[in-house]
C-alpha cells in the first residue's frame, strides 16, 4: 500500500517531467490516431452524433426524479461538472470502494433521488455520463489525490499486464508493446480513456469505457468481466493514471 | 541444445498427463520441431489456405501478412508468411502453430493447440485448443508450400 502510493508519486513526477521537457512525451490519444475526418467529425458539435446524447442528458439533468421528485439540477448548478470526469474513478465519501462515473451517477440516483438505479450501458445513464464528461472536455486528466486508490489502482496494473484468454494476450501486450501497429485493418491505439463515452461508429451508438473494454476481453476470447464487477474500475484507476496529463476529448468519436 | 529441448518435451509429457492437455494429442518435440503429424496424416493445402485467411478461425491475418491477395487489412505485428516454407521444415512450423511459447517465452504467437496455462479462457471455448489437430496439419501444409 505505501509503496505503492510512492510508485504512484512516482508516475506523477514522470508525467510532469515528461510534459515539463516538452515533446519528449511519447503518449498519443485514440483521437490523434484518428483520420482527419473523424477528428473533424469528433470536433464538429453539428457532426459529432455524440452531441445528441448529450443533450439528452441535458434534459434528463433538469428532469425531477424518484421519491425524493428532485432533478441533479436541484443540488448541482448546470455547468458544476468541471473536471468531475477528469478525476474519476473516485471514493465517495463514507465508502471505501472507488466507483466509476457511471457509478457515481447511480449513487445519487438511488441515494438522493431515491430511484431505481439505471442498468449498465442504458440509454439514460449514458447520456448523463456524456453530458457530464463533456463539461470536462480540454482539460488535462487528474486522477483524484487520494492515496487508498492506490492498492485499487496497483491491481488495474496487473490486471492490464496479465495474459488471458484462449489467445493469451495481455492488454500489454497491444496496448504497451504494439501500438501503432496493423491489428488487421485496426491501428492499435494506445487505449488512454480520454474520450469516454464515445460514439463508435462500429457501434453505431454511444458506449461506455466499460464496452470498450470487453470488446478487447472478448477479442481475445477472455471470459469479459460482468459489468458490475470491479475489475473495470480498477482497470480504469490504472488507465487514468497512465493517461495523467493528456486532454479530454469526451464524448468522442471513434472508428 | 537439442538435449535441453528433449528434456523439456519429456517434462512436458509427464505433465501433460494429469492437466487440462490431455483431451489433446500427445506429441514429441524433437529440437525446435514437432516432427510428427499430429493425425498421422498429411494436411490439406487448400483448406489451411482458408483456415488462413479467417479472422474468426485462424485469425493469422490480425497480426501476420500472408500472399492471400482477396484479403485486405491484413496485420504487421509478426513477420510475412511469404517464403515461411523455405525458412522452416514441417516439422519446424508445427511446433510454432501448436504452442510458439516454447521457443520465446514472451511471445504474442497464440497457443494454438495447447489447454495449459492460459486464465480466463470464455466459457465458449473452454477447454477448446484454438485450431483442431487436422486444422494444424491443414495449416502446417499450406505454410510449408509458400516457397
Ligand atoms: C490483440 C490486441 C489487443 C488486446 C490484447 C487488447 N486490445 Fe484494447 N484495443 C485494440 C484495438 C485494435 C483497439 C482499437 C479499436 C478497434 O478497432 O477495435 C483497442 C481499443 C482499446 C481502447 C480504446 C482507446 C480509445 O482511444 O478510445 C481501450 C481503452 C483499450 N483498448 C483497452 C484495453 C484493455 C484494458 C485490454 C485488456 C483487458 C485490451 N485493450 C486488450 C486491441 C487490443
Ligand atoms: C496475436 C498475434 C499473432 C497471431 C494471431 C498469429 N501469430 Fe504467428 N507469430 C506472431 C509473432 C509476433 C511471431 C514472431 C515470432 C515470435 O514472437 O515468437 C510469429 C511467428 C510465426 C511463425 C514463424 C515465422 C517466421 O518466419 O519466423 C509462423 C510460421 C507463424 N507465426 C504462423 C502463424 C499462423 C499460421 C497463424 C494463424 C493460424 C498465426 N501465426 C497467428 C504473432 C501472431
Amino acid at each position: 500500500m505505501r509503496l505503492s502510493a510512492v510508485v504512484g508519486l512516482g508516475t506523477v513526477f514522470l508525467a510532469t517531467l515528461a510534459m515539463a521537457q516538452g515533446g519528449k512525451d511519447q503518449r498519443r490519444s485514440g483521437y490523434q490516431d484518428m483520420s482527419p475526418a473523424l477528428q473533424r467529425m469528433q470536433d464538429d458539435d453539428t457532426a459529432n452524433p455524440a452531441m445528441l446524447y448529450v443533450q439528452a442528458g441535458e434534459a434528463l439533468w433538469k428532469q425531477k426524479a424518484g421519491a425524493s421528485n428532485k432533478a441533479c439540477v436541484d443540488c448541482h448548478d448546470a455547468g458544476s461538472m468541471k473536471g468531475v470526469a477528469a478525476r474519476y474513478p473516485a471514493i465517495p465519501s463514507g465508502a471505501d470502494k472507488p466507483v466509476d462515473l457511471e457509478g457515481r451517477i447511480n449513487l445519487c440516483r438511488t441515494g438522493q433521488q431515491k430511484a431505481a438505479p439505471f442498468d449498465a450501458e442504458s440509454e439514460e445513464l449514458l447520456d448523463l455520463a456524456a453530458y457530464v464528461a463533456r463539461q470536462s472536455r480540454g482539460m488535462p486528466i487528474a486522477p483524484a489525490d487520494d492515496p487508498r486508490l492506490a492498492s485499487f489502482r496497483a491491481h488495474g496494473e496487473q490486471l492490464f499486464k496479465e495474459r488471458q484468454g484462449q489467445l493469451n494476450l495481455s492488454c500489454a501486450n497491444c496496448h504497451d508493446d504494439n501500438a501503432g501497429k496493423k491489428l488487421g485493418g485496426a491501428t492499435i491505439p494506445q487505449a488512454h480513456p480520454t474520450g469516454y463515452p464515445i460514439y463508435r461508429l462500429e457501434w453505431q451508438a454511444l458506449g461506455s469505457l466499460k464496452r470498450r473494454l470487453r470488446n478487447c476481453l472478448i477479442g481475445l476470447r477472455a471470459e469479459p468481466y460482468d459489468y458490475s464487477s470491479p475489475e473495470y474500475v480498477d482497470l480504469e484507476l490504472y488507465l487514468m493514471d497512465r493517461a495523467r496529463g493528456m486532454t479530454i476529448d469526451a464524448p468522442a468519436v471513434r472508428p | 541444445m537439442r538435449h535441453a529441448f528433449v528434456l523439456a518435451a519429456l517434462l512436458a509429457l509427464s505433465s501433460v498427463a494429469a492437466s487440462a492437455q490431455d483431451s489433446l494429442r500427445s506429441y514429441v518435440i524433437v529440437g525446435d520441431a514437432i516432427p510428427d503429424s499430429l493425425t498421422g496424416t498429411p494436411g490439406d493445402v487448400a483448406r489451411g489456405r482458408a483456415i488462413v485467411a479467417n479472422r474468426s478461425v485462424g485469425l493469422c491475418l490480425l497480426c501476420h501478412r500472408a500472399p492471400i491477395p482477396e484479403e485486405r487489412f491484413q496485420g504487421d505485428l509478426a513477420p510475412d508468411l511469404a517464403g515461411t516454407g523455405a525458412r522452416w521444415s514441417e516439422g519446424q512450423l508445427r511446433l510454432r502453430l501448436v504452442d510458439a511459447s516454447r521457443l520465446n517465452s514472451d511471445t504474442i504467437m497464440p497457443p494454438y493447440y495447447r489447454l495449459d496455462r492460459l486464465q480466463r479462457v470464455a466459457g465458449n471455448f473452454a477447454g477448446k485448443p484454438i485450431l483442431t489437430a487436422s486444422q494444424i496439419e491443414d495449416v502446417v501444409a499450406y505454410l510449408a508450400s509458400l516457397k
